[in-house]
């Protein structure tokens, strides 16, 4: 499995907003567990909200890399706020956006709303939480450490989603 | 703007960003030993200032960056005259007091108490 959690970027306005989208699918294994049957209790395959908040994550840190071209290495530094009101179950689509409050050379602040659009009713969009995020540019780190100098944050998993999103890097 | 409503909004930050209780966060309270910041907190205090205040803070200005890496300015883990002297041209807002009864790094964060970022935001506003 990759640790991609999100599909497709659909929305980027450079250095602001990033909108992405993640579909939950029963194929994914660790629905299976989460949460599995046990004793009399039926199966109940909902999202983590961890990997939620991993998906926000990937949604407003590419659009982070994206304003510096993704030359800067940026790492989530800091959980700032999460809220989450509902559980995302298979079938569902999560929608992310993510936009930044503010953004220098040592990192970047970033605001997400993540919503949740039903199957049976696609025009019905519903917010679902808030998870506002802090990210560091850690060749700026304040101790002054080095990092190799190979971009090993933006991969090739991150560059499949962008291109096959129609995103130009 | 007050002293007073400086500490206010000063505090309101604080409490945000280090999930703090208002009395903990006292004018003599150390951000680092006392209220638990970590690095990335001070890039975060730094942007809600910025909000709360309204005015921008170059890098380095509030907290310095990349002291310790200067043998000029840090020796065997201590901290060079050299050192203290441009620390506090620097930061002239913060509380060089237990820096210099000890010189050693790890003292350099005690330098920014609650106090010392209230002087900064009052100095700033002055100008």
């Amino acid at each position: 499995m990759r640790w991609l959690w999100i599909d497709r970027v659909v929305e980027l306005v450079p250095r602001e907003r990033l909108v992405a989208i993640k579909n939950v699918s029963l194929a994914e294994d660790h629905l299976h567990d989460h949460f599995a049957a046990q004793g009399g209790r039926v199966a109940m395959p909902v999202m983590p909200a961890t990997l939620i908040i991993e998906g926000m994550a990937q949604t407003a840190g590419i659009l982070v890399g994206h304003a510096e071209e993704f030359r800067e290495k940026v790492i989530l530094a800091k959980i700032s706020k999460v809220v989450l009101t509902r559980e995302a179950v298979p079938g569902f689509t999560l929608r992310y956006t993510a936009t930044i409050e503010r953004m220098d050379a040592m990192g970047a602040a970033t605001a997400g709303r993540v919503e949740l659009i039903d199957p049976n009713d696609p025009a019905s969009v519903e917010t679902i939480g808030q998870i506002d995020l802090m990210f560091s540019h850690i060749d700026q780190n304040l101790a002054g450490r080095e990092f190799p100098e190979h971009n090993f944050v933006f991969g090739e998993s991150f560059r499949t989603v962008l291109r096959s999103s129609g995103i130009e890097f | 703007m007050s002293r007073e409503e400086i500490f206010g909004k000063v505090r309101d930050v604080l409490v945000e960003v280090l999930a703090v209780d208002e009395d903990e966060v006292t004018e003599q309270a150390t951000l680092t030993s006392q209220l638990g910041a970590e690095s990335i907190d001070f890039l975060d205090i730094v942007f809600r200032l910025e909000q709360a205040f309204e005015f921008k803070i170059g890098q380095g200005e509030l907290f310095p960056d990349n002291v310790a890496q200067d043998p000029e300015y840090v020796q065997d883990g201590m901290v060079t005259d050299k050192g203290l002297a441009t620390l506090r041209e620097r930061l002239p807002h913060a509380d060089f007091a237990t820096l210099e009864a000890d010189r050693k790094i790890a003292n350099v964060g005690e330098i920014f108490t609650v106090d010392a970022v209230v002087n900064f935001v009052e100095r700033k506003l002055a100008v």
